[in-house]
């Protein structure tokens, strides 16, 4: 079956490939879910509680509150890119400390 | 307009077509629920993109910006940011550590009966109003689209759609709904960017024309009766202070909340991960998924002001004809007859995705591990619950969108997000994140945010509201009091409350077992050892 034994696991948590695995995934991800809550919601704020500010035109009639918008698409895909970047190595990470496992403990998480 | 009705025929003949070829690899559990977990990463990308890119998205947003210029777009960028919650949080820990469903993550390591039923019960509610919302809408469709042929009525079109959903996915499983939704992902994408091209046409392909006439936009307000000069670019038409007396910015923040945390829980979205081989698809399938439906949500700046501009506000009858309407003032009757047939099938494809997520919840989270214990050693009976439960569900809304089509519904889909934000998606990450998540949690924070985001609605402007005699009875509050509660989203309220109740439990009721499994949960769904592998075919 696809459950393998269950000291794999805690046996695979205590490496410090792991733990660092664990890190850098978490020193990515909470940041950057922050930044873009807190981008998005800088956009919604804005245009409640400053919409003059907002109206102002600044590339011919595009005024701050569509460009603003637009740039939202851009922020989202631009961190959709180095997330993926991040992920693929996080992917090698998770493929060496898997191999090690199979090579060192006996315990075959093979199925 | 007799061409619309081909067009959407030949849409049906070809997904008929994939879901008998679909019926017959249609082989064991997994292939039924997940596709033999054999989609590639550009084609999930494209089925997640036509499952969400619903008509109210296409229909209603358009419409929204054509009306209310700069604030309908607004919708738009909710619609997209929103990708992020799935990608970085929740896709590839739900592929790794699930089967066929989002209660499978949950049930991981707490106490799997409870926590199933509870899930299952807050899929099936979000899976049915979403889609009575979207059936009705298909009828309504009908009424405005093929007014000339008014042998055609609303209830047929909606039993049409009801009956069609149920043949695909009781046939075909989830093979042909990826199918359906690819499909019909492109014909909206080409349809989508077609008219764009059109309404730059008109403006000689020069943005600077484009924007000078959508920020002086000339035309009779439909209340007032008085010509205006607007600039259409300018926020605050829907939710500004002088349209909503000071409450419409809250509104936005609420409604910002339940897109953001929403569509990360929203049931038929999640199984989509399934689908694919391995944790990594799931991640390419997203980001394909965000090129796509951000290219779409920036094409309504051409559709909506396009509309605006073009056809002016004033002769936009509903806010869901506006890009129909567009179709037929640029390309002519072919051209709107096929923009007719493309959402039809946007509905049918939205409908049949969100079937199979209720019936493999049924079916899986239910029928087999609550009822059975998990013990049910024969897959194919699970198939076979599944099946049936796509025709009752099939038919449950029908019957529904029938009964209810004269009420004003567009709280659904609204209902549908918060439900999604204040049960689903506070569960989903406290169970990646949170090592004293328990049972209770889970229970509380399902059963709680489900419940908050029901009652707050019930007495929101979206149901309560004193209307004078003009007013159509599909326009009508569906209880004449003042409102209770002062905004038409709830999420701002009742995701707090979510999560506080999830949070709330696990401290009350701490859970040793759960706290030992969490080690075992997180390598799996950080590492995917032991995540279910792809059918070989």
């Amino acid at each position: 079956m696809n459950t393998p034994a269950q000291d794999v696991w805690s046996s695979i948590a205590q490496t410090p490939q792991y733990q660092e695995l664990l890190r850098s995934k978490r020193a990515f991800i909470f940041p950057t879910s922050i930044f873009f809550i807190a981008y998005y919601f800088a956009l919604l704020v804005l245009v409640g509680w400053w919409p003059d500010l907002m109206k102002k035109p600044v590339l011919g009639p595009v005024n701050v509150a569509y460009l603003f918008a637009l740039s939202q698409f851009f922020m989202a895909w631009s961190i959709a890119f180095v997330y993926v970047r991040k992920a693929s190595e996080w992917d090698k990470q998770a493929k060496y400390i898997l191999d090690q496992q199979e090579l060192g403990g006996g315990i075959s998480a093979k199925h | 307009m007799t061409s619309a009705i081909w067009m959407f025929l030949a849409f049906v003949i070809a997904t008929l077509g994939i879901t008998i070829w679909a019926a017959k690899r249609n082989t064991g559990a997994s292939a039924y629920f997940a596709a033999g977990r054999s989609i590639t990463g550009w084609q999930n990308g494209l089925a997640v993109a036509g499952d969400y890119m619903s008509a109210a998205s296409f229909l209603g947003i358009s419409g929204m910006i054509a009306l209310y210029g700069f604030d309908g777009f607004m919708y738009s960028v909710g619609w997209l940011v929103a990708y992020l919650t799935v990608l970085l949080v929740v896709a590839e820990p739900l592929r790794n550590a699930g089967k066929y469903t989002m209660a499978d993550l949950l049930a991981y390591r707490l106490t799997p009966r409870p926590v199933r039923a509870m899930a299952s019960l807050s899929t099936i509610t979000v899976s049915t109003f979403y889609m009575v919302a979207q059936m009705i809408g298909a009828g309504a469709l009908v009424k405005l689209l093929l007014k000339d042929m008014p042998f055609i009525t609303t209830n047929m079109a909606i039993i049409g759609v009801g009956v069609l959903m149920v043949v695909y996915v009781v046939f075909g499983g989830m093979l042909a709904t990826t199918w359906v939704q690819i499909i019909k992902a492109i014909l909206l994408l080409t349809g989508t960017i077609f008219l764009s091209v059109l309404v730059m046409k008109e403006f000689g392909f020069s943005f600077e024309r484009f924007f000078d006439a959508i920020s002086h936009l000339t035309y009779t307000d439909p209340k007032t009766k008085l010509e205006v000069t607007r600039n259409f670019l300018d926020p605050g038409m829907k939710f500004g202070d002088a349209a909503t007396h000071g409450v419409g910015k809250w509104d936005l923040i609420s409604l910002g909340i339940a897109l953001l945390f929403g569509t990360a829980g929203l049931p038929h979205i999640l199984v989509r991960f399934y689908t694919v081989p391995d944790a990594k698809t799931a991640r390419v399938s997203v980001v394909w998924a965000m090129i796509i439906i951000g290219f779409f949500y920036i094409l309504t700046t051409f559709l909506g002001f396009g509309a605006a501009t073009l056809l002016k506000p004033d002769h936009i009858p509903t806010d869901n004809m506006a890009a129909p309407q567009l179709a037929d003032a640029l390309g002519g009757p072919l051209f709107f007859a096929f923009i007719s047939a493309v959402a039809f099938a946007t509905i049918l494809a939205v409908v049949a995705g969100l079937t199979i997520s209720a019936s493999a919840s049924f079916a899986h989270d239910f029928y087999s591990n609550v009822l059975h214990h998990g013990k049910e050693t024969d897959p194919n009976r699970e198939v076979r619950v599944a099946r049936i439960t796509a025709f009752v569900v099939g038919a449950v809304s029908i019957f529904l969108a029938i009964q209810l089509q004269s009420v004003n519904v567009a709280f659904l889909v609204g209902l549908a997000f918060a439900v999604a934000a204040s049960a689903n998606l506070p569960v989903i990450v406290l169970s990646i994140f949170w090592k004293r998540f328990s049972t209770t949690g889970a229970v509380a924070g399902l059963a709680v945010g489900l419940l908050a985001s029901i009652a707050l609605i019930l007495v929101s402007p979206s149901i309560m509201g004193i209307d004078g005699p003009e007013v159509l009875a599909s326009k009508r509050h569906l209880i004449q009091m003042n409102a209770i509660f002062p905004l038409n989203n709830p999420g701002i309220l009742s995701i707090p409350i979510g999560f506080l109740a999830a949070i709330l439990g696990s401290l009350l009721r701490p859970e040793p077992e759960a706290e030992a499994k969490f080690e075992e949960l997180q390598v799996r769904a950080q590492t995917g050892l032991g995540a279910e592998k792809a059918t070989a075919h």
